[in-house]
């Protein structure tokens, strides 16, 4: 490993049914690329043997809390490390029951690639459906659809391609760029890590070659320059009395040294004085950069404001329309008052209506019944005290996430991608 | 064509800057947990850099439990005044002395368990609403569930089935009065990329990281630093090793590793061809096999 220094970061989710092989995926992965360690084999030999099973369970590595190795399921996210020569991988692990749609939501909200597994068996079953309409909704911009266990059904490229075809029907659906098939058996490692020498009509890359390989440098929107201002550094010294920096990720777009910009919600226009770090002044930040930007003129700005450009603005609306997806016990109230965070902003809102409830297994939209209980997704309108500097969420993950807080008990009740 | 696509320790540090702007912007008295290991002073030089030019705007608390090494105190001392930070010590030592907790007894007694208390006291003592930990989700499988931002009750608990879900970037630190959040900047860094980070920022370290010569009692396999604070048994032996840390904490159960890596370069190398996890060598880890997880409920880091 020479190049330690400048690999690139891949942020992948994998979801799965009960029994379908993510664990063992994982699992796979990590021993093929020699990132499991003498003392994790240790322990999870030991969990074998105490749970009386006869082989080293490769699935077992993945769990993680005492309440889900006494129940033999996963509960929450876990996230999970490894590299290779090429990359970082950083996988979001998520369960994949029906209750827990909201930690696949929330596994999907950060990652570039989705990871869906199908057994060969079964094919297309409403779990795949539901997962990939997730990866869709959240805009993860490639989706993988592994098709394992293919050694369960003799390597057969018929089925294989039966159910490429059965998924490319419901496919037409979706709004994703970039779908990939691979036919692989987690459990004989055939196409993960090395090439299957019972697929050979299979032409395509083994799953550790895609993973490495896909493009991940266009995933970020660099047009729209977006820079949502998180906290103000005034540091008050003698020598730099005078200074004031916006310090902030930028959400969009690229900006430079000497550009003309505009501030939000005041409008007042600006040049880009410099882009600071401690590591001294950069002549352009993009995103996801962590920055100070500081301006020509002497503005009255402050977290929740947002530095753009005057030609490309955002929208500033108080009327929003938004897809969610529902998080709590408590279902959402009709009227009910919320606090809405975005950015880097937080505001009071109204939930003023529930445009309907998607059926995902079905990709339909009901209007009858619009009670919205946990891991429901719905289109909802809401109402907030104070404009929002927003974008569709299709455009920009950034600006155009939210989410919903009770204001009662603090608890996030729901994840928001405007419309 | 250029491009616009950051490298991986460049993403990362961005994530773990726009975390401690966000817990200086949402919360009123937050503190960073520094113990002088690596990764609270990565952690610590990651929020000099998130604020400057201008200070960093919270505390670094070191929690001591009066077992160091020699070498720790007087690095602690030296890099603050690197920072420009303001230091607040609290002392295990002054918990058993309050009687507010009683020390362990036997060969394995320890006092990593005893800081959980002198933490939450201290925590309650200066009204510090968020404290910053230097936790990676790699290391230990109770961690990998961990939030950026984790919601503890006022009994500074953690409750694993019910954690707040965490989106995009969007950090939700609001709480009841009492209550107070954890947060680990570094979630999502590994071993490797702390100690290549060190090296490109050129990050001064404790040398106790790098291989030298120590008395050493080695139990169960683990190879402990001999000190006054080591209670020996009977069959425990002394003997001279070759060896460096891979993590520093209290003494007693901060196991060391044979090496002869003498530079960051070396350190890499080692870790790079390492087949045990960082923590396979600490003895609180093994107490157990959901030992942190019930370290953490009950208000551990």
């Amino acid at each position: 490993m020479k190049n330690y220094f400048d690999m690139e970061l891949l942020r992948f989710t994998t979801a799965g049914s009960v029994d379908d092989g993510k664990s063992t995926l994982i699992g796979r992965l990590f021993y093929d690329t020699k990132s499991i360690f003498e003392d994790q084999l240790q322990t999870i030999e030991n969990s074998s043997k105490k749970r009386g099973l006869t082989d080293v369970n490769l699935a077992l590595l993945t769990d993680g809390l005492k309440a889900e190795m006494e129940q033999g399921i996963t509960i929450d996210v876990a996230y999970r490390y490894f590299a290779t020569p090429n990359r970082k991988f950083i996988i979001a692990d998520t369960p994949g029951h029906i209750q827990y749609t909201r930690n696949m939501v929330t596994g999907a909200s950060t990652a570039n690639l989705a990871l869906v597994l199908v057994d060969a068996r079964n094919g297309i079953v409403e779990q795949t459906l539901r997962h990939s309409f997730i990866a869709s909704l959240l805009k993860i911009p490639h989706l993988v659809i592994c098709v394992n266990k293919m050694d369960l059904v003799d390597y057969s490229e018929e089925r294989f391609n039966e159910i490429v075809s059965e998924f490319e029907g419901f496919a037409a659906k979706l709004d994703i760029k970039d779908i990939q098939f691979i036919p692989i058996s987690a459990l004989k490692g055939d196409n993960v890590v090395e090439k299957s020498p019972d697929m050979e009509w299979y032409q395509g890359a083994t799953l550790l070659y895609l993973l490495e390989h896909i493009h991940i440098g266009s995933d970020y929107n660099h047009i729209d320059a977006r820079f949502p201002v998180q906290y103000v550094v005034r540091p008050y010294k003698d020598e730099i009395h005078d200074y004031r920096g916006y310090a902030g990720k930028v959400a969009g777009g690229i900006f430079r040294k000497g550009d003309e910009v505009m501030v939000l919600p005041s409008g007042m226009t600006s040049k880009v004085k410099s882009i600071d770090t401690m590591d001294g002044e950069l002549n352009e930040a993009f995103p996801p950069m962590s920055v100070v930007i500081r301006l020509e003129d002497d503005i009255d700005i402050s977290r929740g404001n947002m530095i753009v450009k005057p030609n490309n603005q955002p929208n500033v609306e108080q009327d929003i329309d938004m897809m969610i997806c529902w998080f709590n016990p408590k279902p959402l109230q009709l009227g009910g008052k919320y606090i809405l965070r975005h950015t880097t902003n937080e505001v009071r809102t109204l939930v003023k209506e529930v445009v309907y409830k998607m059926e995902i297994n079905k990709l339909q939209r009901t209007r009858e019944d619009t009670e919205i209980n946990m891991n429901d997704i719905a289109r909802i309108k809401v109402r907030t005290t104070s404009p929002l500097l927003v974008d569709p969420y299709k455009r920009n993950r950034f600006t155009g996430s939210v989410i919903l807080i009770d204001e009662a008990t603090n608890e996030t009740v729901a994840a928001g991608m405007i419309v | 064509m250029i491009n616009y696509q950051l490298k991986h320790l460049d993403e990362l540090e961005s994530e773990a800057i726009y975390v401690l702007r966000e817990v200086a912007a949402q919360f009123e008295k937050p503190v960073l947990l520094f113990s002088g290991g690596k990764d609270s002073i990565v952690m610590a030089y990651l929020a000099k850099k998130a604020f400057h030019p201008g200070r960093i705007p919270f505390p670094l608390m070191h929690v001591d439990t009066g077992h160091n090494f020699d070498e720790t105190i007087e690095f602690r001392d030296n890099f603050v005044k690197y920072l420009n930070a303001d230091l607040v010590v609290a002392s295990v030592q002054d918990t058993i002395d309050k009687g507010r907790v009683t020390e362990e007894k036997g060969i394995h007694a320890s006092r990593n368990m005893l800081q959980t208390t002198t933490l939450l006291d201290a925590l309650e003592e200066h009204k510090f609403d968020c404290a910053m930990g230097g936790g990676r989700r790699d290391e230990e499988k109770a961690r990998a569930k961990e939030r950026f931002f984790s919601h503890r009750d006022e009994f500074g608990q953690w409750d694993p089935k019910n954690q707040r879900p965490e989106l995009w970037s969007l950090y939700n630190g609001r709480k009841n009065m009492g209550e107070h959040f954890r947060v680990f900047p570094l979630s999502n860094w590994t071993e490797m990329d702390v100690w290549q980070y060190i090296a490109r920022e050129k990050i001064e370290i404790p040398p106790i990281y790098f291989s030298h010569e120590r008395e050493v009692v080695v139990r169960d396999g683990v190879i402990l630093a001999d000190s006054a604070f080591l209670p020996k048994g009977e069959n425990d032996k002394v003997e001279k090793r070759i060896v460096r840390c891979r993590t520093v904490g209290d003494m007693t159960c901060t196991g060391m590793v044979e090496s002869k890596a003498l530079s960051l370069t070396e350190i890499i190398d080692e870790v790079a061809a390492s087949r045990i996890t960082e923590r396979g060598g600490r003895a609180d880890d093994k107490r157990s096999e959901t030992a942190m997880e019930d370290r953490k409920r009950n208000g551990y880091f």
